[in-house]
């Protein structure tokens, strides 16, 4: 039976040595497994033989971030968080790790004129605005993590395939949405004329 | 190829979103499990977790671990 613990409770039972910590590391593996287990199990890309995996490497990870807890939140709703993100990191990662990069990123080009995607007239000059800034005002480095993201790539497998991590990948990316948006909003598009649904 | 009309959306959408000072997904990461809590019980979201509040609407990856976080609260 899983002991019901605060957060203070915790956090001082998995910085603790011998039984104390052992108990507390066993109610918390059992917990991530049946959340993991619950929050996955609609996804096709996911099997059980995966969950042990997800939950020691998610263990792994809160145990190196515990200093990191703030005490915000449930420390059971902060440490299934984490181990979304680890659990999902992997599976995208699964799914990503045959595709090129650069096959990708050049398949997408520039061009808005292919007839399947040419959008209605009123979202016309501002489609076509922010191609022109993408190929002209972005750097390569910009362009391919936007339009690999746009395309729905891991950031994880871009970072790996571009010799980077997220969190850098995230500063490039940033840099780029932000160049776009000045270009559009240099080209005369306010970000409320851009609020359009594209039809 | 081109974008597809939903790509040209996705796009449009997350340029609009754009702030010049943003988290990462790290920072966004440490702090989502408060504002999924807050979020689920209807309160209003702190100006300190705006900022988680625009990540989810520009990281996809973000928003679907907040998602799939926010139904392993509901249950």
């Amino acid at each position: 039976m899983v002991q019901e613990r605060d957060n203070n409770e915790w956090i001082a039972a998995l910085q603790a040595d011998g039984p104390l910590r052992e108990a507390a590391l066993s109610d918390l593996r059992g917990m991530l497994l049946i959340g993991l287990k619950t929050a996955l199990k609609s996804r096709s890309d996911f099997v059980d033989s995966l969950l042990d995996d997800f939950v020691q490497d998610s263990l792994v990870r809160i145990l190196r971030s515990l200093d990191q807890f703030q005490n915000r939140s449930r420390f059971v709703t902060w440490a299934t968080a984490i181990a979304i993100r680890v659990a999902l990191t992997e599976l995208r990662k699964r799914r990503w790790r045959d595709v090129s990069l650069e096959t990708l990123v050049a398949d997408t080009g520039f061009e808005p004129s292919a007839a399947e995607t040419s959008p209605d007239r009123e979202s016309q000059p501002i489609i076509e605005a922010m191609y022109r800034i993408i190929g002209s005002d972005l750097t390569e480095k910009q362009r391919t993590v936007l339009l690999a993201e746009i395309k729905g790539m891991a950031q994880e497998e871009i970072a790996r395939q571009m010799g980077s991590s997220r969190n850098a990948l995230y500063k490039l990316s940033h840099d780029a949405r932000q160049r776009l948006k000045q270009g559009l909003e240099k080209a005369g598009f306010t970000a409320q004329e851009y609020a359009i649904t594209i039809s | 190829m081109s974008l597809s009309r939903p790509e040209l959306q996705k796009m449009l959408d997350v340029v609009r979103a754009t702030q010049p000072v943003e988290i990462d997904c790290d920072v966004c990461l440490m702090q989502v499990g408060e504002f999924a809590e807050l979020n689920l019980v209807g309160k209003p979201i702190p100006e300190g977790l705006k900022a988680i509040e625009q990540h989810l609407t520009v990281c996809d990856e973000c928003r679907e671990e907040y998602e799939l976080l926010r139904g392993f609260l509901r249950k």
